[in-house]
């Protein structure tokens, strides 16, 4: 809180910060950014996280929300094709993500606010430098302008 | 022109009266005119006689044939024979329900009739009032850029296209064939004529279908237009509950998840500076295409419940494009045709998660 209250004070100087909002299966990419953290890795704190228990659990209506609320990009992290846990939940994440990010083209919205990655437990390297690249590319797209947006 | 009409409409009324007097089924959903002449509305009949007000040609589609079929069997499937009238639309639907396990066709004859298109309810009504003439009044836009008006997955297909005064009455499945055999039904000797016109017609469909993506894309192209698109939206729902494809029984947007509590809203309020109640409409329409889309068959009766108008057949039509064609995959063409969301490949969609 502290953090959002003194950027907000320093607008002239302060560069924008994303907010990422992340989905992280239980399993695979939790457990990675938990190693990444044990291990020191410096990545930028632009993601909020919160644990699923496979990426296969995340509803499309909660992407959706998160970036109609203003988040400026969400990001799914999920096993490896062929790893998870429950056998196919990353499959169906996979075609679920295809069909929103075909929506989200169709309609004229920022697609690339959506990111996807399959990120191992043994993956903390991974998870860190997926966070600094995808920090650059929405710092690049600026903000989301369901930010301000009061009638969606 | 009348006349004709008479013609064809008496043909398949004794069609269906053959069905019930000879027992081949039990019972037919089929269009009948109410009391007052205005309407005509689906209705399970069993006695022949009560055939009498029936009205085949009628250019309306009050609800759809499918939610009325799922409404009927999706508890358990009929045991007894029924014979089922069906547009084309809602034969597509049909096929799409009994895939989502929504609706059994167990025992269901289904008879599908080659659509000329249809009024808007209220048009109709304007028409058979005698308020308006069907020359004043446009076909419902899902009528228009409509390219399967012609039956697929009937057991019986009533033929209209291509035939001048007269209805040809085709086998399409086994049951079918058993069916006209039992009434001793031969097929017309026109048949052929008819899929000559059928793709004609077909060709100049996908052709105003197209103009209607096009248009869609340059009116519908990022947040703000689509905010616009959405200007009249009051959030009542009407689309979702009259979607044959919407099937669940509690909708997600009317479970207590979006019961949020007075802070939770001032909390928004004050983080945008102002929030538009009731919350989260835009979230209702995209989460509403990523559940049905994939299965959408365009009948458009979203467009003719909304209380404001909005173009919804236009929206969902383009949207539903574009995601069938990115899993190749056409709403009601078979049964077999894996769900979208429901299967998947290992190889494929590599560019969407690394």
């Amino acid at each position: 809180m502290t953090y959002i209250s003194k950027n907000e004070s320093e607008e002239f100087v302060s560069e924008f910060e994303p907010k990422i909002v992340g989905f992280l299966c239980r399993w695979c990419t939790s457990a990675a950014a938990d190693l990444a953290g044990t291990s020191r890795m410096q990545y930028p704190p632009n993601i909020r996280i919160i644990r699923m228990m496979c990426s296969g659990s995340v509803d499309m209506a909660y992407v959706t929300r998160a970036l109609l609320e203003g988040a400026d990009a969400v990001f799914i992290g999920g096993c490896h094709p062929g790893d998870c846990h429950y056998i196919s939940g990353n499959y169906k994440a996979r075609r679920r993500m295809a069909l929103l990010k075909n929506i989200f083209e169709t309609l004229g919205l920022d697609k690339d606010r959506i990111w996807m990655k399959w990120i191992s437990a043994s993956e903390g390297k991974k998870f860190a430098d997926t966070m600094s690249e995808m920090t650059e590319e929405i710092k690049k797209l600026g903000p989301n302008p369901t930010k301000t947006s009061w009638s969606v | 022109m009348e006349n004709t009409s008479e013609k064809i409409q008496d043909s398949i009324k004794s069609f269906f009266c053959d069905l019930l007097k000879k027992k081949v089924v039990d019972a037919v959903l089929v269009p009948l005119e109410v009391p007052s002449g205005e309407n005509v509305v689906q209705t399970l009949v069993s006695d022949p006689k009560k055939l009498e007000s029936s009205n085949f040609l009628a250019p309306v589609m009050p609800v759809s044939t499918a939610k009325i079929i799922s409404d009927m069997t999706k508890i358990k499937p009929s045991g007894k024979r029924i014979g089922i009238f069906l547009r084309p639309c809602e034969e597509r639907a049909l096929i799409e329900l009994s895939k989502l396990n929504q609706a059994s066709l167990e025992n269901l004859i289904l008879i599908g009739i080659d659509c000329l298109g249809t009024y808007s309810v209220r048009d109709y009504v304007r028409i058979t009032s005698e308020k308006s003439t069907k020359d004043e009044l446009n076909l419902r836009p899902a009528c228009i850029v409509c390219e399967y008006f012609e039956p697929q997955n009937s057991d019986i297909i009533l033929g209209l296209i291509g035939l001048d005064d007269e209805v040809v009455i085709l086998a399409n499945s086994k049951s079918g064939e058993e069916i006209l055999g039992e009434l001793n039904i031969k097929g017309g000797a026109k048949v052929k004529d008819r899929k000559n016109v059928i793709s004609k017609i077909k060709e100049q469909k996908i052709k105003s279908r197209d103009e209607l993506l096009n248009k869609t894309k340059e009116t519908v192209s990022g947040l703000d237009s689509l905010l616009n698109f959405f200007s009249s939206c009051i959030s009542c729902h009407n689309c979702m509950n009259v979607c044959p494809i919407c099937y669940c029984r509690e909708c997600f947007f009317e479970s207590k998840t979006f019961d949020f509590g007075p802070d939770r809203y001032l909390g928004w309020a004050n983080r945008k500076g102002a929030i538009k109640m009731p919350t989260d409409m835009i979230l209702f329409h995209i989460t509403r295409m990523n559940h049905m889309v994939t299965s959408c068959v365009a009948c458009g009766l979203c467009e003719q419940a909304c209380p404001n108008d909005i173009p919804l057949l236009s929206i969902f039509k383009t949207v539903g494009h574009n995601a069938q064609l990115l899993f190749d995959y056409v709403p009601g063409k078979s049964l077999e045709d894996g769900l979208p969301l429901t299967t998947f490949r290992e190889d494929e969609f590599e560019e969407v998660g690394e």
